[in-house]
């Protein structure tokens, strides 16, 4: 599963993308979240306030009960601020 | 139906006559232009800039842009938003809607970016003499965008 972070998400967890492989017990988006959390610091700290945190599955939103396939594109970035 | 995401600027006349040139059917034109403030509040800014996430961008940006043409009738519409670092007076995005009256024109056009802001995959980090601030998502586009339904 590849995961991708974006602004203040990304500079927290301190990268841009990885590969990872979630145990089997992560079926579905906040499952992952809860997961990446216990993972370090500054995944604890970028995950704290689950409000401010959208996700983007295969580049679609999705909500927190969005099952998990290992192949896909996960992406966690903050609340948008453009135009 | 077109979307560019790109670091370089752009020319508001030559993209509307690009777009609706040769297309006799269009009776009005709509456009929005977006600018980088000098002022966050009561901060001045040194500059912004946007990143976005290549790939979810433009395809958010189409699916917008889609949901306007089934909304309304348009003969042409362009959806223009860069990213990098921008400063004071910089143009930031642009949206033009064409159609053959100035109703479906101008409300597809304040209905593209109202999406836009609450929907595409941006996010300024504002530098000022204090140093670098990822600005907050602000309410009032989440209203501006809900007016829409959906």
């Amino acid at each position: 599963m590849k995961l991708l972070y974006f602004a203040w998400l990304r500079t927290k967890i301190g990268i841009a993308s990885e590969e990872v492989e979630p145990p089997e017990t992560v079926v579905d988006v906040d499952g992952l979240l809860a997961w990446l959390a216990d993972r370090g610091p500054g995944y604890a700290e970028a995950l704290a306030n689950r409000d401010q945190v959208r996700v983007a599955v295969n580049q679609d939103y999705v909500a927190g009960d969005h099952a998990l396939e290992s192949g896909d594109e996960v992406a966690l970035f903050p609340p948008v601020t453009g135009g | 139906m077109t979307v560019r995401v790109q670091a370089e600027d752009f020319d508001i006349g030559a993209e509307i006559e690009a777009l609706t040139s040769g297309n006799l059917r269009i009776g009005g034109v709509a456009s929005f232009m977006g600018v980088v403030r000098e002022m966050a509040g009561e901060q001045a800014i040194d500059a912004m800039t946007l990143e976005h996430y290549p790939g979810m961008t433009e395809k958010k940006l189409a699916e917008i842009e889609a949901e306007a043409y089934d909304r309304w009738p348009l003969e042409a519409s362009l959806i223009i938003h860069r990213y990098g670092r921008l400063e004071p007076g910089d143009r930031i995005v642009l949206v033009v809607t064409a159609a053959k009256s100035r109703g479906p024109a101008l409300a597809s056009c304040e209905f593209l970016i109202d999406w836009l802001k609450t929907k595409a995959p941006f996010w300024k980090l504002e530098e000022t003499d204090q140093g670098a601030e990822w600005v907050d998502a602000r309410e009032s586009d989440d209203e501006a965008a809900s007016k829409w339904g959906k």
